[in-house]
């Protein structure tokens, strides 16, 4: 097990490598001056060479990036230019949020994908089973941002109950940050309810027409018993892959809900940053999130090796 | 496969069919691929012809109908510009479909080359495969905004950004496909034959390896288009007039409570379109990949 952790901590590097040479390299795929967007008419020539110093945009590209690199592994992601405030501090005070907008969704999801595919494998053909799998394909064909607004319309302004947006701290107001939750989850959840209820059904057909399957059944143990003992322990293999890549899409996605519920997570950090071309927050938060993206799979692929020995050895 | 089990297949197919008329009648017997057919085909329609099938122009404006209810007149209702929201739904579906696929074509291309070079010369596998991790390994619409609005908002700019987001996954799909059929008998005897690598890597590998990326492509239709109507919603889209699908919706945000049917109708219709797009995925999967069938 050390070595395969070993192992799998190596190949991360060059990956890492490159993912931070991509997210530097922004700055430079923008046609044009990086500058223009932060001055106007009555922007001196001056004013232009102090952002660009303060940019590092003055020096060779080579030597920026090496400052970069330099500047990054002591953990300084670099001055917002429009929030002037670092960017670590600016993300890191953000991050808790995306992270348990994240987290709520993706427990929703898991919880929800895995007992609805597992009911529609043990009823195959059935139309409770080709309910729940028409049900499972319309919310992965739904956009998730059109589904936020229509939730919005329907339960804060028609009936009331929940908030349309804003975000409530925990610690001020349980009652009210559980309510400003509630919404941007189910939004953040029903893609991913969709693509893990399938990945479960697909996986427990697999197994339930397995031998010992057919072998606890003639033992005389209750339907329910085999599903849960024998049937979906042998079946986490594939719907753990499919929850590493949720994890993943959620992060994504999640940038996306923030927007729509006026979250003030990362996402909505990053996209305020690239529609105002605050390069350093876009270079800082694509880099923050595609870091915890490996950090996921990589955990993914250890509780593989932890599950089924047979991983270690390959 | 032994020679026992051929002789069996031949026994039990008398007469031999040509595999592509097979091929037909397992899709028209598929229910998934029927049903998800008919859907795409009728927005297909509808967006090709919605020069004579929309009632109005899309961009006509009528302040004396602004934020109008659905009527007979207007079916979907209007915006407020007083738009008609179904002649504009349908010039979107126009403009969606075809940045749809777009990207289906460019990641096609991209993904295939860069699957076929990684999967068939071993040399190229390691250098390409890390690149298209590190391209993975941003969340795919993050990446598909960032180089959306650093370009800017135009058509070409939005295909390229979602080509660009869609295409690593596409070529790993490709390189499995590749690494199984390479090793296939018929691959070494086109080898001995004296074939060149790019006739061995087209006519005999790829040819073979086609299912998996079919499959592929339909979905990426499907996720191309929500992706589109995402960045238009953004507002890394492109830029108006021009009707969208999310530029619609983006539109109808700010009089969801006056006003709700702008938003409702264009993302029903995209939900019609995905739906279509992954039940067509669906069936082809069912009926050119039988391994994975359940």
């Amino acid at each position: 097990m050390r070595d395969y952790l070993l192992r799998r901590l190596v190949s991360v590097i060059p990956v890492l490598f490159l993912v931070s040479l991509m997210s530097f390299a922004v700055i430079w795929i923008i046609p044009g001056d990086p500058t223009a967007a932060f001055l106007d008419a009555s922007s001196t020539p001056e004013d232009v060479a102090r952002l660009r110093e303060m940019l590092g945009l003055d020096k060779p590209p080579l030597v920026q990036m090496a400052e970069w690199y330099g500047r990054v592994l002591t953990g300084d992601l670099g001055q917002s230019i429009l929030l002037r405030i670092p960017v670590l501090s600016a993300i890191l005070e953000r991050l808790p949020l995306t992270l348990l907008l994240a987290t709520l969704a993706l427990i929703l999801a898991v919880g929800l994908g895995v007992a609805a595919g597992t009911f529609a494998a043990t009823r195959r053909g059935t139309w409770a089973d080709q309910s729940v799998m028409s049900l499972a394909l319309l919310g992965l064909s739904v956009p998730d941002f059109w589904l936020g607004l229509l939730l919005i319309v329907v339960f804060s302004v028609q009936l009331g109950w929940l908030p349309s947006g804003g975000y409530v701290p925990l610690l001020d107001d349980p009652l009210g940050w559980a309510k400003s939750m509630v919404l941007p989850t189910i939004t953040l959840a029903v893609v991913q309810v969709g693509f893990i209820a399938r990945m479960t059904r697909s996986a427990m057909l697999d197994v339930i027409s397995q031998d010992f399957m057919r072998t606890a059944d003639s033992k005389g143990l209750s339907g329910l018993y085999i599903i849960l003992r024998h049937g979906l322990p042998n079946a986490m293999m594939p719907i753990l892959t499919v929850t590493g890549i949720i994890a993943g899409a959620l992060l994504g996605s999640a940038v996306v809900v923030e927007q729509v519920f006026a979250l003030p997570g990362v996402g909505r950090l990053i996209i305020g940053g690239i529609l105002s071309r605050d390069y350093p927050i876009i270079q800082g938060g694509l880099l923050f999130l595609t870091v915890i993206y490996l950090l996921i799979n990589l955990v993914v692929d250890l509780l593989y090796a932890t599950i089924d020995p047979r991983v270690r050895l390959e | 496969m032994s020679s026992l089990d051929t002789n069996l297949a031949h026994e039990a197919l008398p007469e031999r069919q040509s595999p592509f008329l097979l091929f037909l009648r397992r899709l028209s017997g598929n229910r998934a691929f029927v049903i998800g057919g008919s859907l795409f085909l009728i927005v297909l329609v509808l967006a090709v012809f919605a020069d004579q099938i929309a009632p109005f122009k899309p961009g006509a404006n009528n302040f004396r109908a602004r934020l109008e209810a659905p009527s007979a007149v207007h079916r979907f209702g209007t915006d407020h510009f007083g738009r008609d929201i179904l002649s504009r739904a349908i010039h979107g579906g126009r403009l969606s479909l075809f940045i749809g696929l777009s990207v289906v074509l460019f990641t096609g291309v991209f993904g295939t080359l860069i699957g076929a070079a990684s999967g068939y010369f071993r040399r190229l596998d390691n250098i390409l495969m890390r690149i298209m991790d590190a391209l993975m390994a941003f969340p795919a619409i993050l990446l598909a905004i960032t180089v959306a609005a650093t370009l800017g908002a135009s058509v070409q700019n939005v295909i390229l950004a979602l080509g660009i987001a869609t295409t690593p996954h596409t070529a790993r799909i490709v390189r499995a496909s590749v690494l199984v059929v390479r090793e296939m008998e018929f691959v070494e005897a086109a080898r001995a034959l004296g074939a060149s690598h790019m006739r061995i890597l087209f006519r005999h590998i790829l040819a073979n390896a086609m299912a998996p990326l079919i499959v592929r492509l339909t979905y990426v239709f499907a996720s191309a288009i929500l992706a589109e109507a995402l960045l238009s919603y953004i507002g890394v889209g492109p830029p108006p007039p021009a009707a969208t699908f999310g530029g619609i919706i983006a539109n109808g945000r700010d009089f969801m409570v006056e006003a709700p049917w702008v938003t409702l109708f264009p993302g029903l219709i995209i939900l019609v379109v995905v739906l279509g797009l992954n039940l067509l995925g669906d069936g082809l999967r069912d009926v050119l990949d039988p391994r994975i069938r359940v």
